[in-house]
């Protein structure tokens, strides 16, 4: 299938397989395409062959950072006799990033099945879906979904008649992009501000109302039906390049490319094809400029180092940027560089939760500066007071957002200084009032 | 976690409990690691991050509040990389700040104006773009919000979330919009909401009381305990020229922690009274004539000997134990109905501290009284007025009724006292005396915890501490007398009538005070 165009035939789909086949949405079609065989499956296994198992495919996790996910469900304690909890992180608001949104839409059973695998591993008889408060469509998908899995017997009180207890709670964000963050998910669930909190303690040890909690993304949760089905090994091999990196990854492509969308591809597969076979390659008459590989939190790539960049954790790491979340952005020759920084850092400052005084005012401040700039009123030496902002908001706070905010003003300094000198020398038309 | 840990701290081995944080093992090292947001009463949520310390071996800078201890750790408070960060966060805290000093009553105590002139920059790279702006707010009955000057730290919102449990303050908007807000149709007006003014560290939370009344660098500052209730909460009091101008919370562990109460914080007016008596008074036929302390004593001796029958003796319980056990001596051997007033108000518990709250019982040493001889009530002592050969008030508190039955009084009338009354102009003498910050005496509290307070301010005229007029009688005149002169030797001499008090000084009391053992007839009241 594909959705919003078919399948390229350089992807390898396996989560975005029946992308736009609306029948998958229902319980029925989902069995029919081979659906909760992998929770049936789950449910007889040992949890701890099961972690195991899912630490041996190397999954890792697909929000950002990357952790091991099978080590992550093992950092969860045994039978302490208190509640687990997992939280599904659906609140997919990273800019830049719609592939979650589309297992969401399309394959809600998948990620319904992924869950209560997780939630088998765990220990944990409650399930904390946490989606984002704009995704009106995907709310209606998965709330219709989750009241057939009930009624099918996926979840409730005897799961298959397993005697296992699995309960999902659906729970719709209000449109705060740090809710994304895992500790702040956690207090937006229990009814508090979403700030992220200090660790540690780790969720694992103290997480969701003070219980162990694991914290998964959509798509981690909705890989794992494959792989209890089809074994790590298979999962394993599919990679390309680096070993760390295993199984595919969806990623979510826009900018300014012919065919943006979302394209799942076997880890370690060369940008190149992503961008250009895939997508469609550039606008006509257009070059690349730069990309942002995963996410407007992670540092810019120029064009030249993505020429040879392959698609997975160390692929990118390699060129000096991230994975991320797998939202590709692309601009061309046409894009303005600092305008584009500028229109990040602000998003950012106005998503700062207040908590870290570097956060809370640096974000607002460098986007003031950019604004100067832009204006046609920047000096020299605001080039290195953002450099100082950066460095004062780096590795600094309780959370990324602030880092997030840094990266992508160090590297466009960096990596595209000539516009930023342009519009201080005059040689640039100001794009901005003046502030 | 009751094993102990050695870690360095800027070249200082120090060996702490394990769990300790970093910011308090610091302090056991002589180093205080700047912070805003953490407080030792309340939950660190780590944000100000201005006490990123560098931990070697650690990848990047840890907050001191949150970070324990470890065994062998080495921690750099004022490496340069510590110093850098610190001067980023004030740089930060700065941007949107107001420099309103000159017109702040936090300046001279303010914590952002002592870090930065400590190591924040000297000028400012935010240039031309206008500051954050919100209009002041009225929080409450004493608290004021004034948003332009706030850091954010939350300390105010987690005390009331926390500590007093009423859940009024929040932080509302986010990023550089952010702000304290409070829940709507809501008042910052709980009992213990001023606290709030304290905990904060900038000039942001106001008590309307002090505004604009004096600034901080000129005022004295006196280690004291509340004359508000039994609770006894240590306290300062600041005196601007000899002028009560506030008190605020002393911290002790054991009885207050750092707080105190509103009532409590408000009750110092009585002590800047300009209606006070300043000389002794002897009745000499119809006439009232003010006379010298030596006539003045000599009197009273007199007075004391010449009487005969029961003796009425209605005191304070603000008065020190100094001045009650000696006061009570006077009279010692002979039939006498001692007693206290004691006003009651509704208790006021701090739910977030345990055994702290605005006790019923509104007089600050109800346990003293009752371990030198009086009872608490006047009833019973007022009702033997008519029969009394000799009254001796001592700065009660009295009731119109009260006043008039001791107008009525038919034996002698000894009156000591801080203010005019209605019943002193019938004494046959009077005698002017300091209140409890014109002199050094104890308190016993609820607990039986002797604690002392320190003078704050002159007397006015030639007012004395009233165990100083009980010990020159008790000692008799004379260069050989062997009367208390301070309030320590007053205190030292309590031993000798009362065996609670044996052995103690003021000394062995220190700053937060000792539980008396095994001395007290009831329970804790």
């Amino acid at each position: 299938m594909g959705y919003p165009h078919p399948s390229h035939p350089k992807e390898t789909v396996l989560l975005s397989k029946y992308f736009g086949d609306p029948v998958a949405r229902t319980y029925a079609g989902w069995v029919e395409r081979g659906g909760y065989q992998g929770l049936r499956k789950a449910l007889a296994m040992p949890r701890a062959e099961l972690i195991d198992m899912v630490k041996a495919s190397g999954l890792r996790g697909r929000g950002g950072a990357g952790f091991p996910t099978g080590l992550k469900w093992s950092f969860m304690p045994k039978d302490d006799g208190k509640p687990h909890y997992l939280v599904c992180n659906a609140d997919e608001s990273e800019p830049g990033t719609f592939k979650d949104r589309e297992i969401l839409r399309w394959t809600p059973h998948a990620l319904i099945e992924g869950c209560a695998i997780a939630a088998y591993a765990i220990q944990a008889e409650r399930i904390y879906v946490y989606i984002r408060g704009e995704f009106t469509e995907p709310w209606t998908v998965m709330t219709r979904a989750v009241e057939e899995a009930y009624a099918s017997g996926a979840l409730g009180a005897n799961v298959f008649g397993s005697g296992t207890r699995i309960d999902v709670v659906l729970h719709r964000g209000a449109g705060a992009y740090i809710c994304g963050e895992e500790t702040a998910m956690m207090n937006s669930i229990e009814g508090k501000r979403g700030n992220p909190r200090i660790k540690p303690p780790f969720p694992a040890q103290a997480g969701l109302f003070g219980m162990p909690t694991t914290i998964n993304n959509v798509e981690t949760l909705a890989a794992t039906p494959h792989i209890v089905m089809r074994g790590a090994e298979w999962y394993k091999a599919m990679s390309l390049s680096s070993p760390k990196s295993t199984g595919t990854k969806l990623l979510s492509v826009c900018g300014h490319v012919q065919r943006p969308g979302n394209y799942e591809v076997t880890m370690g597969t060369p940008m190149r094809d992503l961008i250009f076979d895939m997508a469609g390659g550039m606008r006509p008459g257009r070059t690349l400029k730069a990309i942002i590989p995963g996410g407007s939190s992670v540092p810019i790539m120029s064009a030249a180092e993505a020429e040879d960049c392959l698609l997975d954790y160390e692929g990118i790491v390699a060129k000096g940027s991230m994975l991320g979340s797998g939202g590709v952005i692309v601009m061309d020759d046409s894009t303005d560089m600092v305008k584009t920084i500028w229109r990040y850092t602000k998003f950012y400052a106005h998503e700062s939760c207040a908590q870290c005084t570097q956060c809370r005012e640096g974000t607002a401040w460098t986007t003031k500066v950019l604004e100067r700039i832009l204006s046609g009123r920047g000096k020299q030496a605001d080039l290195q007071l953002l450099l100082d902002l950066a460095d004062n908001m780096t590795g600094k706070t309780i959370c990324v957002l602030s880092d997030s905010c840094a990266a992508p003003v160090v590297s466009g300094i960096q990596k595209f200084r000539g516009e930023f000198d342009a519009y201080i020398a005059g040689a640039r038309v100001p794009v901005l009032a003046a502030v | 976690m009751s094993a102990d840990v050695t870690v360095t701290i800027d070249g200082m081995p120090v060996t702490v409990p394990a769990g300790t944080m970093i910011i308090e093992a610091a302090k056991h090292a002589g180093v205080l690691v700047p912070h805003y947001c953490y407080h030792p009463s309340l939950p660190s949520p780590a944000v100000c991050r201005m006490c990123l310390v560098e931990v070697e071996r650690a990848p990047k800078l840890l907050p001191a509040c949150v970070t324990q201890v470890a065994e062998g750790q080495v921690v750099h408070v004022n490496s340069a990389t510590a110093k850098d960060a610190r001067q980023g966060v004030l740089e930060f805290l700065l941007i949107n700040h107001p420099l309103d000093c000159p017109i702040c009553d936090q300046a001279g105590e303010c914590e952002l104006q002592d870090y930065v002139f400590q190591e924040g920059r000297g000028s400012t790279r935010y240039g031309e773009y206008a500051k954050r702006f919100n209009p002041v707010e009225e929080f409450g009955p004493d608290v004021l919000y004034v948003p332009n000057r706030c850091i954010l730290c939350t300390r105010c919102v987690r005390f009331m979330d926390d500590v007093a449990g009423a859940a009024v303050l929040n932080v509302s908007e986010r990023g550089d919009r952010a702000y304290i807000g409070i829940a709507e149709e809501q008042l910052l007006d709980h009992p213990w909401a001023g606290n709030v003014v304290d905990l904060c560290p900038v000039g942001s939370l106001l008590s309307k009381d002090f505004l604009h009344k004096a600034r901080a660098w000129d005022l004295d500052k006196t280690a004291s305990v509340c004359p508000g209730c039994t609770q006894g909460c240590n306290i300062n009091i600041d005196t601007r020229d000899d002028v009560v101008v506030r008190f605020r919370p002393r911290p002790n562990l054991d009885v207050n922690r750092h707080f105190m109460c509103d009532t409590g914080r408000q009750g110092y007016r009585w002590l800047n009274r300009g209606d006070r008596i300043e000389a002794p008074l002897m009745r000499e036929g119809t006439r009232t004539v003010a006379t010298d302390w030596d006539t003045a004593l000599d009197r009273l001796g007199d007075l004391l000997k010449k009487s005969t029958g029961s003796v009425v003796l209605l005191a304070s319980g603000r008065l020190s134990t100094e001045s009650l056990g000696l006061v009570r001596q006077l009279v010692a051997g002979r039939d006498v109905a001692a007693a206290i007033g004691v006003p009651v108000g509704d208790e006021a518990p701090l739910a977030g501290i345990p055994n702290l709250a605005l006790r019923r019982e509104r007089v600050p040493n109800l346990n003293g009284a009752e371990l030198t001889g009086y009872v608490a009530g006047t009833e019973r002592a007022i009702a033997a007025i008519p029969r009394a050969g000799l009254v001796i008030v001592v700065d009660a508190e009295l009731t119109a009724d009260e006043e008039r039955a001791i107008a009525a009084a038919s034996g002698t009338v000894v009156w000591m006292g801080t203010v005019a009354s209605d019943s002193h102009h019938k004494a046959h003498l009077v005698l002017p005396l300091t209140t409890m910050a014109e002199e050094n005496g104890t308190y016993v509290n609820r607990d039986g915890r002797v604690q002392v307070f320190q003078q704050a301010k002159g007397a006015p005229g030639m007012a004395r501490p009233a165990w100083w007029v009980a010990g020159e009688v008790l000692a008799g005149p004379g260069p050989d007398s062997d009367a208390p002169g301070t309030g320590a030797e007053a205190f030292a001499s309590l031993g000798h009538y009362y065996p609670a008090f044996a052995g103690l000084t003021h000394a062995d009391l220190g700053f937060t005070g000792r539980v008396l053992q095994g001395q007290l007839a009831g329970a804790a009241r």
